[in-house]
């Protein structure tokens, strides 16, 4: 590890009030040491990474393998719309998409969550009232992020008020890409507070969107991932949806590679999702067996692992009537929504 | 593995290929009887008997130099130059359509994964032929002049690893330089040969051009050790290799061997250590180890020592030993009894000698030829398992301080074959590598295999190279030289 001198690390200096989990509790305490902490973390060699991403997307899962697969993907997706567009009729349509994905099969597993903005997330909470299907609502100045702190914190604020479960936020990618990593720790930190609740319930878990495709290098995304995770969040996830490339497997790898390597050495367990881009059945169950491959199966569970994808749940669906069945359906035999 | 998530059987059907119950000899472009005793080929993952094969005697060999020598006087040696690469992108054309028979046939007879028949042996063999045929008609930029020309007929004996690829290391850039070929491939793996002779039949290549002598080492020995033969090519063992350059030394025989190996896989402190795990995984257990430039010894700087074991223990626990047919097979079988005696008879020594040995928990299927992933730590460079080629999964793991020890310890082998160096530091990748005594050195990477790359050894590990505009020297002569 490079060695940056740190006029900040003064001898008896009192830790910030939210020091991360040891042995890492003391790498937060100046923008100095925590750049040298983050450069200091192996490098990721993008051509290596690259050819074991498509070595696991070799793998042919087959029979009921593939049935497994497909099922447990179900009940692990993030069931999303994030538009501008998007009202309370379009909302509850989804959630009752949710709740019964196959109307021509019930015993086909619901899904994990839906996504929504804040605004929604009372909508969704009511329509999915007792279901025990989450509400996600993406805040901090979603997708670009970029508003004041105030405003962001005021988002989350919102969104947990309305009912929200699961808070999505993104990090701020222009302190990011200047070396201002301190900054992006803290906000999510903060963020990370604005999910407790004011009437004493369990405060609302915290996704930490790293946004990849603006983030361009695997370097970059696993200091990102290792930010996130020591300010707390509770999974780090891919993207927004928004910008292109999003979810790729070299990327889940080194993200997974992370939460792996973070659990080994604190103890503590980060949940990941990779959104935006997984479309189609092939797709989800390669991202499985990167799972079942990188950090095992403790991750293959929907409190570990998600899906961010709007698309994808119908081709699920179509795979698993062919399975069933043993022919393709059409896209009209699944609902659009 | 996990128990959650089991991938069900997904096997690769073997009924896209036809295995005959017995074969002849390839010889004038005709399939004939041979007149030496016939032996089996088995499948080393079931032991199942393949199919019987003939072993040719001295006057089979005799008849296939004979109508090498008649192919290249008569035929291929006055052909068009372009005309000889349209041969040969006709065979690399058949190759990649009939790849999935040949990867089949290739992990029926060899044991090796299909994962890797498929994705590396077959389409790498392709990809020879295609890049030697362009140097058909370009003879004249290989650098020796501007009218170099064919040596004659060249006797090649190539080794069970890669049965396939070899051939192609072989044959390609012999008949793309206006060569005749007397191929002998490995006693155990003689299957695709035979079905690579097909594929000549099929491509019209005229007859004797190449010629497949099935057999053990008498037929080896009689294919090098024959008087009409200008050009001798072998890859085995330094033992054989040994021996082949005794017999050419005083004859008028051009030789290449590329023998054995010990190779370093250097691992620094700033490596990247996930994908530095995967290349550690992908140089010693490719192809069950049984690769002449296996980075059988890895070398890790002390500092890193137990992340790096840890981590590495870690990834050899995920992979799937088993049924070679089946997709998502990692590791195959070994492929003979003989060499399974081998590597079990080092890695004992390994742990008489004080070394530690770790295996993952894996079941190895009850019939056939199996050798469990193996990592040795607390070796020493005195211990045999670090001098000694194990042509197996058998991993060696030591330790250095300083860039210096690193390459005193990698150079010390008598063997110098390939290495390989992981660090993210630029710098420190080319200052090493320009000490290493090694053939080929990889960087951030291992296994890599280019037909456009040259391949080759110092020391013990043979001489002369395969591959790119180097591998066809060896097949051609200037014009100011005899």
């Amino acid at each position: 590890m490079t060695h940056v001198l740190d006029p900040d690390a003064l001898p008896g200096a009192t830790p910030t009030v939210h020091a991360p989990l040891p042995p890492y509790d003391d790498v937060t305490r100046s923008d100095a040491a925590f750049r040298s902490f983050l450069h200091g973390l192996p490098g990721v060699d993008q051509v290596g990474a690259e050819a074991r991403a498509a070595q696991l997307g070799t793998r042919s899962i087959k029979t009921t393998s593939k049935a497994w697969a497909i099922d447990t993907a179900i009940s692990m997706v993030d069931l999303t719309t994030l538009e501008g567009a998007d009202t309370p009729g379009k909302v509850r349509s989804l959630a009752a998409k949710a709740k019964q994905p196959d109307p021509s099969d019930p015993t086909t597993p619901r899904v994990a969550a839906v996504c929504v903005y804040g605004d929604l997330a009372g909508v969704a909470k009511d329509a999915l009232e007792g279901t025990g299907i989450h509400v996600a609502a993406v805040a901090t100045a979603f997708p670009s992020g970029r508003a004041s702190r105030a405003v962001k914190i005021a988002d989350v604020r919102d969104a947990v008020e309305n009912g929200a479960d699961e808070i999505d936020m993104v990090i701020d990618r222009g302190a990011f890409l200047t070396g201002r990593y301190l900054d992006v720790y803290e906000e999510i930190v903060a963020v990370k507070e604005a999910c407790s609740r004011t009437d004493g319930g369990a405060p609302a878990h915290l996704k930490v969107i790293l946004e990849t495709g603006e983030l361009k290098t695997l370097d970059n995304v696993r200091r990102a991932s290792w930010i996130a995770m020591l300010a707390g969040g509770d999974f780090i996830k891919t993207s927004t949806g928004k910008v292109t490339p999003a979810a790729t497997l070299p990327v889940g790898l080194v993200m997974l590679e992370a939460v792996r390597d973070f659990r080994i050495a604190t103890g503590r367990q980060i949940g990941f999702k990779p959104a935006g881009g997984i479309k189609t059945t092939k797709d989800a169950v390669k991202h499985l067996v990167m799972i079942n491959e990188t950090v095992g199966a403790d991750w293959l569970d929907p409190d570990w692992f998600r899906f961010g994808a709007s698309s994808l749940l119908n081709d699920l669906l179509q795979q698993r009537q062919k399975l069933r069945t043993g022919h393709y359906s059409g896209p009209d035999h699944v609902t659009v929504d | 593995m996990s128990s959650v998530f089991e991938y069900a059987p997904a096997p690769e059907s073997r009924s896209i290929v036809t295995i005959a119950p017995s074969y002849g000899l390839f010889i004038d472009g005709a399939f004939v009887d041979g007149t030496g005793e016939s032996f089996t080929t088995v499948n080393p993952a079931t032991e199942e008997v393949l199919s019987e094969v003939s072993a040719a005697s001295d006057a089979d060999v005799d008849r296939a130099v004979a109508a090498a020598r008649r192919a290249f006087t008569r035929v291929w040696g006055p052909m068009r130059p372009a005309d000889r690469g349209k041969y040969l992108f006709r065979i690399a054309r058949l190759l990649q359509e009939r790849a999935r028979e040949f990867a089949v046939l290739e992990s029926l007879d060899n044991g090796k994964p299909i994962r890797e028949s498929r994705d590396v042996d077959v389409p790498l063999a392709a990809a020879h032929f295609f890049y030697y045929a362009g140097w058909a008609d370009k003879l004249e930029h290989v650098g020796l002049g501007t009218a170099p020309r064919p040596l004659g007929v060249a006797g090649q004996v190539i080794p069970w690893n890669f049965p396939l690829l070899m051939l192609a290391w072989k044959v390609a850039p012999a008949l793309a330089a206006g060569n005749t070929v007397v191929l002998k491939p490995a006693e155990t793996t003689p299957l695709t040969a035979l079905l690579f002779a097909e594929v000549c039949q099929q491509a019209d290549l005229p007859a004797g051009v190449v010629n497949i002598v099935t057999g053990a080492g008498d037929t080896g020995r009689a294919v090098v050790e024959h008087g009409d033969v200008d050009k001798v090519a072998f890859t085995g063992s330094t033992e054989v290799g040994k021996s082949i350059a005794r017999a050419v030394a005083g004859t008028s025989k051009k030789l290449t061997l590329e023998l054995g190996g010990k190779a370093a896989n250097i691992v620094f402190d700033d490596a990247p250590i996930d994908q530095a795990v995967e290349g550690i995984v992908q140089g010693i257990f490719f192809n069950q180890g049984h690769v002449c430039c296996a980075g059988s010894r890895l070398l890790v700087q002390e500092s890193i020592h137990d992340e790096v074991i840890a981590s590495l223990q870690r990834r050899i626990g995920t992979l799937r030993v088993g049924d070679p047919l089946d997709k998502n097979t990692d590791v195959g079988a070994i492929n003979s009894a003989e060499q399974l005696a081998r590597i079990r008879e080092l890695s004992d020594i390994g742990e008489a000698e004080g070394a530690q040995r770790w295996q993952p928990a894996c079941e190895l299927p009850a019939k056939g030829y199996w050798f469990p992933p193996t990592v040795f730590t607390d070796v020493s460079p005195a211990h045999r398992i670090a001098r000694d080629e194990v042509f197996g999964p058998v991993l060696s793991v030591l330790t250095f301080r300083t860039p210096d020890e690193a390459v005193a310890k990698a150079n010390n082998t008598t063997y110098g074959l390939s290495a390989g160096i992981w660090s993210e530091k630029g710098s420190r990748i080319l200052q090493i590598a320009n000490q290493l005594r090694a053939g080929v050195v990889w960087a951030n990477t291992f296994n890599k295999f280019d037909p456009t790359s040259p391949f080759g050894g110092y020391k013990q590990s043979g001489y002369g190279r395969e591959g790119g505009r180097h591998g066809l020297a060896a097949y051609l002569t200037g014009a100011d030289s005899k």
